[in-house]
């Protein structure tokens, strides 16, 4: 078993976990994944590493429920543990490799929506302990809905938040903020690394593809082994198809066929729906939804 | 007395009745009907069929402790040879390996040598029988990487001599392929692959499950810092072939591999289980081998009219004989010579059809078989939900790029000597599909066989 050391409530439905496992935290690098499975019926679920503690052996979860399984996950405690939480896995983030001084002369410039600030924390403090600021922008629903703020404020360059109802930091989605500040408040950057629902991500890259903005985006398909078995995690990149367990999670946002990889993470939305009315209805369950064959 | 001339009938759930469940299709022999069957063997001095066996089983040793009644001491014959005995006796190949070249196959049917082994196996789990181990440990220690067939094999053997084992597994369950790949009702998983596992556990391995190698750690880590003497690489197979036609992306496409850990793995077909499987109601499965057979029959099982696509001819397909007879016992319809062209994509981004096209046999190619030819103008299409591509794999990179000198070749396969497993670099071995790109349980049983006596005589003589 993998202890939770810590158990956060971040905001409505997103959680953060701190979970033992030392081999993972020994290698993990910015960009990289875990597959965790909370009990013996699980799934294998992927989720971003958001921080780690090479010393104390520990990796930091952060996740939103969207289904039955995350639902049951966020309901663990500090004491209990995963059955199995497997990694690194996937590329760590091109630019941990490239020659510093050349990362140096690079502008950054980090978008993150939702839950997509877990991935972007390690990667901006990385940079950070490397004597980079990058700028990031914070976007998310509504105020209660903004995570990480402080942690991404201690490590970035300009910190820009804001929310889609306005409600905190600048009004607007975040594509509105970063054409703002490239066209009108006067940033130039040299490339752009967005993480946040696909939706999002598709938005941004038509817009720095307007703005000629090289853009790379870490994507988050369904998988099931996560170590490059059994293609699940398929997606069009340019005219390529490219498994994201091995050979991504991110890519140049540029050639991603976001469309396709919306349509196909859509794959088992009826049966998630499905396994979450059998959760919330517990024995009184019926099947439901089409799926029921009478009173049994 | 039945006829000598023919096997002793094995035991089988009715096909109409196993379509839909996921219990054993064979039920195996019982003691009087392996004893009868074991009668049969002639008990060749010279014998044929231990050649054809990769691990080269003492094969009219044990058939004659089982002529006797003595099973147990059958188990110890074959337990010379082979770790996995349970497992082999249901999913080799025995009809182009032992029994291939058994003399009784001359006149009549060969001896039931599978099913023989399958009894001895059952009754050595069903009566708890300990394998023999090494008295005391020599002290030195050894990483296998991967537990499936080759790295349980290489594993204990090793631990036979007395190394210290530790296997290193990337998935949450042990087994590797045995437990992804091949289906509940070919090799059961609590029953058979756990149970066996178990034994390999009683000779002193030790596992760790959730380390992938070449991310969770590294080769070069294992030796430098965890100390470890020697590294056998049994990682498998890997990422799974596509056709490259349009609409492979389609929800509703999948690779045999992700359809079967679905199932297989992960226990998608039983409904306590969360992960699910989007399992079809009618279910083309691309290609010819096992594995296409296997992803079939679950389709089957699941309830989905099921259709092999295959472009070459009935004769030509990879899988075992078995396998194929199983399958149209079960109801598989198989539209041979016909190969896929499009897959139909409704403006859902899910499959709806696919476009094929009549093929018909030409001209030998390189693997000496006729190549298949389109006919021309003799397109049309089929109406699926769900495409299930079976083509293979091809290696997966993430030990051989992650391993400083370990060479591979134009494949990406890595580079071993068949004999020993050696590879390029100083104390790593290597076998199974990792080496040979995907083939069977048995071959990569004597791949990891081969590795651990290559391991003996590296750390012997260093």
């Amino acid at each position: 078993m993998y202890e939770i050391l810590k158990a956060e409530k971040l905001a409505e439905k997103i959680y953060l976990m701190d979970v033992h496992a030392p081999r993972v935290a020994r290698h993990c690098q910015p960009g990289q994944f875990v597959i965790v499975k909370m009990d013996d019926k699980g799934e294998r679920i992927p989720l971003t590493i958001c921080d780690y503690d090479r010393e104390a052996g520990t990796i930091t979860i952060v996740f939103q429920e969207v289904g039955a399984s995350t639902v049951k996950m966020g309901a663990l405690k500090q004491g209990d543990g995963f059955r199995d939480f497997v990694g690194p896995l996937g590329c760590a983030s091109e630019f941990v490799a490239e020659d510093l001084e050349t990362l140096k002369n690079k502008k950054m410039v980090f978008v993150a929506g939702g839950v997509g600030a877990a991935p972007v924390y390690p990667q901006v403090k990385w940079l950070h302990e490397h004597g980079i600021e990058a700028d990031v922008i914070l976007g998310a629903k509504t105020k209660d809905m903004v995570i990480l703020e402080k942690e991404l404020e201690a490590v970035a360059g300009n910190l820009y938040v804001t929310t889609d109802d306005g409600s905190y930091g600048r009004s607007g989605m975040v594509t509105k903020v970063l054409e703002d500040l490239v066209t009108q408040e006067g940033k130039d950057y040299d490339v752009c690394v967005a993480i946040g629902p696909m939706i999002m991500m598709k938005f941004v890259c038509l817009l720095t593809k307007k703005l000629e903005l090289p853009t790379i985006v870490s994507m988050n398909p369904i998988m099931v082994d996560g170590t490059g078995m059994c293609g699940a995690c398929r997606l069009q990149v340019g005219d390529e198809i490219k498994f994201a367990c091995v050979d991504g999670p991110e890519f140049d946002g540029h050639l991603v066929d976001f469309d396709q990889a919306m349509k196909r993470s859509q794959m088992y939305k009826t049966m998630e729906g499905r396994a979450m009315l059998k959760l919330q209805e517990g024995d009184t369950h019926h099947g439901g939804c089409g799926n029921c064959g009478g009173d049994n | 007395m039945a006829n000598v001339l023919n096997k002793v009938p094995v035991r089988e759930q009715e096909a109409k009745v196993r379509a839909t469940n996921f219990e054993e299709v064979c039920l195996g022999y019982n003691q009087e009907e392996a004893m009868e069957e074991a009668n049969r063997c002639l008990g060749c001095k010279n014998a044929k069929c231990v050649e054809g066996c990769p691990v080269a089983i003492d094969i009219p040793g044990f058939i004659k402790e089982v002529k006797e009644g003595n099973v147990e001491e059958a188990y110890k014959v074959i337990g010379k040879s082979s770790a996995l005995p349970a497992i082999c006796g249901r999913v080799c190949p025995q009809e182009s390996q032992c029994e291939g070249k058994c003399i009784r196959g001359i006149k009549g049917e060969p001896v039931s040598i599978g099913k023989l082994e399958r009894f001895v196996a059952d009754y050595a789990l069903e009566h708890d029988i300990k394998p023999e181990g090494a008295k005391e440990t020599n002290g030195h220690k050894v990483a296998v990487i991967g537990s499936g067939p080759s790295g349980l094999t290489c594993a204990g053997d090793l631990a036979k001599m007395g190394y210290e084992v530790t296997v290193f597994e990337a998935l949450h369950e042990l087994g590797g392929v045995l437990v992804y790949g091949i289906p509940e009702f070919r090799l059961p998983k609590q029953k058979v692959v756990a149970k066996e596992i178990e034994k390999v556990k009683e000779l002193g391995v030790k596992f760790e499950t959730n380390v992938v190698i070449g991310k969770s750690t590294t080769i070069d880590q294992l030796i430098e810092e965890e100390g470890f003497e020697a590294v056998f690489i049994g990682s498998g197979a890997g990422l799974p072939m596509f056709m490259g036609i349009p609409g492979e992306n389609a929800n509703g496409v999948f690779s045999a591999n992700e359809y079967l850990t679905r199932s297989n793995l992960m226990k998608a077909f039983d409904d306590s289980y969360d992960t699910p499987i989007a399992a079809g109601k009618k279910v083309a499965v691309v290609g010819g081998g096992n594995v296409a057979m296997d992803a079939a029959r679950t389709a089957l099982r699941l309830g989905a009219e099921v259709h092999i696509v295959y472009r070459r001819s009935e004769a030509e397909l990879p899988a075992r004989v078995e396998e194929v007879h199983h399958a149209k016992e079960e109801g598989v319809i198989f539209d041979i010579l016909t190969n896929p062209k499009e897959i139909l994509v409704d403006e859902n981004g899910n499959v709806k059809g696919m476009k094929v096209v009549k093929m018909e046999l030409g001209e030998p190619d390189a693997s000496g078989r006729r190549r298949p030819v389109e006919i021309a103008g003799s397109e049309y299409e089929i109406e699926v939900d769900t495409v299930i591509m079976s083509l293979g794999t091809s290696p997966n990179p993430l030990i051989s790029s992650t391993t400083k000198g370990l060479d591979t070749n134009r494949w990406k396969c890595i580079v071993a000597d068949e004999a020993s497993g050696k590879t390029s670099k100083e104390g790593v071995y290597a076998g199974g599909d990792a080496v040979t790109g995907a083939a069977t349980v048995i071959l990569a049983m004597g791949a990891g066989k081969a590795g651990a006596s290559g391991i003996d005589e590296y750390l012997r003589n260093k």
